[in-house]
């Protein structure tokens, strides 16, 4: 982190002119001691509101500042950013909305990477590290990165697309001093990769890798490259294969690797003879630093015992992909008594989930995911004594997603007299706007209990039968609420006024099919520009809402279905038309069309807001 | 007889159309869209479809993007389903029922077993097979979808082909039935 001991004087500075004595109440630091203070600023959310200061606390943020995030990419152009802060070496840029991943957003709708690091390779040839979240990333892209940052070490991708093997290649022949290479939930294209191949291409010599992620890729590796490639890289600690690579693989490569901390196996799908078990075991029982354990895919309750030596010092164990049953979870998690994080597929049903109650006192959250989401009249998988079962056993408990597809009121409320300090409450009743089984009344007084017992909640999905009561309950009581999902929810316009007026921290809302109009949408004109987006999918609103949208707030960007900027709207005829999705955000849809004009506002305050990591 | 131009009717345009998911429902229009998925096979396909329930009043269609999985997990979790060596969970229908069953093919050893259970869990009468003449004469027959996708009746092939071949049951009504048995 460099601190330019004249940010001042630099010519550079946007606000050159406007330099040393400008402010009404001149800062007390010289600069440079301004500068060194600031660079240990971490926070983005404190560097934000250190930039709104005065003109030599912003221009000494901007000259300190060294990583970037921008939770929407549309919401601001690279120009800008370039301008604005010239010593960037680490990236986090996020794209599509998160609906996205249940394919709801269309195909084509952009995100893509590649005009990015074309500004990128301008301005910060020393970027470092690049985090991507839903976002379009090309072979070509890739190619570009892995040759026009020699100093590039850290590459994360997160459900990101549109790449292929080939771009992995080019990151590893070019990319000399890579520490991270991370690539999760990701649909690839399918790409005939012979030679598995791109392993290979990391150089003989090199060995500086720490994170190596391929997990969610589909093609076969070259086993002997990736042996000898854990084996060079000593510092390597995390290290997750995809399910190509077999058990008797795993062993070799636990072998050369006994210091991992995170882990991510292969498939265990393979007949092993007793000898092979035998060395699996003692291979497992080296690993002595193991605090993440994921992949396990096919793993069955013969091969369950292998695992056992390894998993003392486990802190999240993620089996969100073995099938597993009661029993056999039940006895694993005897071994796990460290656990603070778990993920898992339903089949343990509601008696794995009392074992979880009583073998992981320090559990702080829980991920239960439907092992077969679509078969609607399935009688299987967790109800709501599953869930009170953990929460009783549970009091560190504060992250929870549950698929399930029955729940009652009182049980919610019991669950969050168990454990009352939920900062994440994200419950998925299967069945759109069910209600509660036994009573047969909405769930309202559910997610109210939660509301209302649950000061910190920042992030809250709903789901079952709700009215506008339920609304009222979040507008009222959760007042740090920054994120919120609803579906198949409410009964009126008020609903969505009552979350709008009442809370004050909201950053994302996302909503589909609900009965919401024109008139709960118009309610948040003021809010948006402090969120970081609303998406609206299978509303009632219609492009009239949208067009004054458009009209009163121009700093405010607002899209139909298929990604059409608002500019177009007023070419409608059709002014009642219901728009399929919707989505709006703060800042502007930068080089989204050729020929578009780019805004050059810089509105500092609504950047800040979108530049805020959470 | 009316019968025989009520089958002749029936085999023409149902008991033989190859179709994905009950006969006498249309194709649904909300499929899980796979577009995002490279990996996309007939085999998935028939995973992924679910089509409206015949009798239901209040039809669950599938809806697009709910229950809210991510595409990575979905993909991963149907590639399971496909392989899971544990248990041959078959869905079971009969007509007229509101809702199917499931059953674990694994536990039967033989051809009377299974029918028994289906008898048992449906409360119909299936009777005895024949390889002349089916199920003829009985009020139901046990009909499979195999893996090309065709409808059989259940009984003609060998059991241990049968259960690897078997995606999913229905029992039909003796009278659509028939058609089947005489061919």
């Amino acid at each position: 982190m460099q601190t330019d001991p004249n940010p001042n004087k630099s010519k550079d500075s946007p606000t050159n002119s406007d330099s040393t004595e400008s402010t009404q109440s001149p800062s007390p630091f010289p600069d440079d001691v301004l500068g060194q203070v600031l660079s240990f600023l971490n926070s983005d959310k404190d560097r934000s509101s250190v930039s709104l200061v005065c003109k030599d606390w912003y221009n000494a943020e901007r000259w300190t500042r060294t990583k970037l995030f921008i939770g929407n990419c549309y919401s601001v152009s690279p120009q800008i950013v370039a301008t604005r802060f010239p010593k960037i070496t680490s990236v986090t840029l996020k794209g599509k909305p998160r609906f996205s991943d249940f394919n709801l957003v269309p195909q084509n709708w952009g995100a893509d990477v590649h005009y990015w690091l074309v500004m990128f390779a301008k301005v910060y040839p020393f970027l470092e590290e690049l985090r991507l979240k839903r976002m379009k990333v090309s072979d070509e892209s890739l190619e570009l990165l892995a040759t026009a940052f020699p100093g590039f070490r850290a590459l994360s991708l997160m459900s990101c697309d549109g790449f292929s093997t080939d771009g992995l290649k080019a990151i590893a022949t070019h990319c000399r001093n890579l520490t991270e290479l991370d690539i999760q939930d990701t649909d690839m294209s399918d790409i005939d990769d012979f030679n598995g191949g791109w392993l290979s291409c990391f150089p003989e010599n090199f060995g500086s890798l720490e994170v190596l992620n391929f997990a969610s890729l589909d093609s076969e590796v070259n086993f002997d490259a990736l042996e000898r490639l854990v084996s060079r890289c000593k510092s390597l600690r995390v290290l997750k294969v995809n399910k190509s690579i077999m058990l008797d693989q795993l062993q070799r490569l636990l072998l050369q690797a006994p210091q991992l901390m995170e882990l991510g196996t292969g498939s265990f799908q393979q007949e092993l003879l007793p000898g092979q078990f035998g060395d699996l075991e003692s291979a497992f029982s080296n690993c002595k630093n193991l605090q993440t354990l994921s992949g396990l895919w096919e793993v069955t309750s013969i091969y369950l015992p292998v695992l056992y030596a390894a998993c003392a010092s486990l802190t999240f164990l993620n089996l969100s992909y073995a099938a597993l049953r009661s029993v056999e979870f039940g006895s694993l998690l005897a071994h796990c008594p460290n656990l603070r994080r778990l993920w898992v597929l339903d089949t343990v049903e509601d008696k794995g989930l009392e074992a979880v109650g009583s073998s992981c006192p320090l559990l702080e959250e829980l991920r239960v995911f439907p092992a077969d989401p679509y078969d609607q009249h399935l009688h299987s998988g967790v109800t709501e004594s599953g869930f009170v079962a953990v929460s009783r056993g549970c009091s560190k408990l504060h992250y929870v997603l549950y698929f399930c597809r029955q729940m009652t009121n009182a049980a919610v409320a019991t669950i969050v007299q168990y454990c009352p300090n939920f900062t994440h409450f994200r419950l998925c009743i299967m069945n759109p706007g069910r209600p509660d089984y036994l009573t047969n009344e909405p769930m309202d007084e559910a997610f109210g209990a939660v509301v209302k017992t649950c000061s910190k909640l920042q992030r809250l999905s709903v789901s079952g039968l709700l009215t506008d009561l339920t609304f009222e309950y979040i507008g009222k009581y959760a007042k740090n609420l920054e994120t919120l999902s609803v579906a198949f929810a409410g009964s009126s316009d008020w609903g969505m006024q009552c979350v709008l007026e009442g809370c004050p921290k909201l950053r994302k809302l996302e909503i589909r099919d609900c009965p919401f109009g024109n008139a709960a949408l118009l309610s948040g004109l003021e809010k948006y520009e402090t969120m970081r987006s609303l998406w609206m999918s299978s509303c009632n609103v219609t492009i009239t809402a949208c067009q004054q949208l458009a009209r009163e707030m121009p700093r405010l960007n607002v899209e139909g279905q298929d990604g059409m900027p608002h500019l177009l709207f007023s070419l409608f005829d059709r002014q009642d038309l219901l728009l399929p999705s919707l989505m709006l955000w703060s800042g502007t849809r930068a080089v989204k069309m050729a020929g578009e004009k780019q805004s050059e506002l810089d509105h500092s305050f609504l950047l800040n807001e979108n530049m805020r990591n959470d | 007889m009316e019968r025989a131009s009520a089958y002749e009717n029936d085999l023409n345009l149902k008991a033989t159309e190859l179709r994905l998911g009950l006969p006498g429902t249309d194709e649904s229009s909300e499929k899980q869209s796979l577009r995002n998925n490279k990996r996309s096979s007939a085999e998935m396909d028939n995973s992924c479809e679910k089509n409206e329930q015949e009798s239901s009043p209040a039809p669950k269609a599938q809806v697009v993007g709910w229950p809210p999985v991510r595409s990575y997990r979905k993909n991963v979790l149907h590639q399971r389903n496909e392989s899971d060596l544990s248990g041959m969970f078959v869905k079971v229908s009969m007509d007229g029922a509101p809702y199917l069953r499931k059953i674990d093919l694994k536990v039967y050893k033989k051809y009377p077993d299974l029918l028994k259970a289906l008898e048992n869990m449906f409360k119909c009468s299936i009777g005895v097979y024949s390889e002349r003449e089916g199920y003829n004469g009985s009020e139901f027959a046990p009909t499979y979808e195999d893996k090309d996708g065709d409808w059989m009746l259940v009984g003609d092939v060998p059991w241990d082909m049968f259960i690897t071949s078997c995606k999913r049951l229905r029992i039909m009504k003796g009278s659509e039935a028939k058609g089947l048995a005489c061919l």
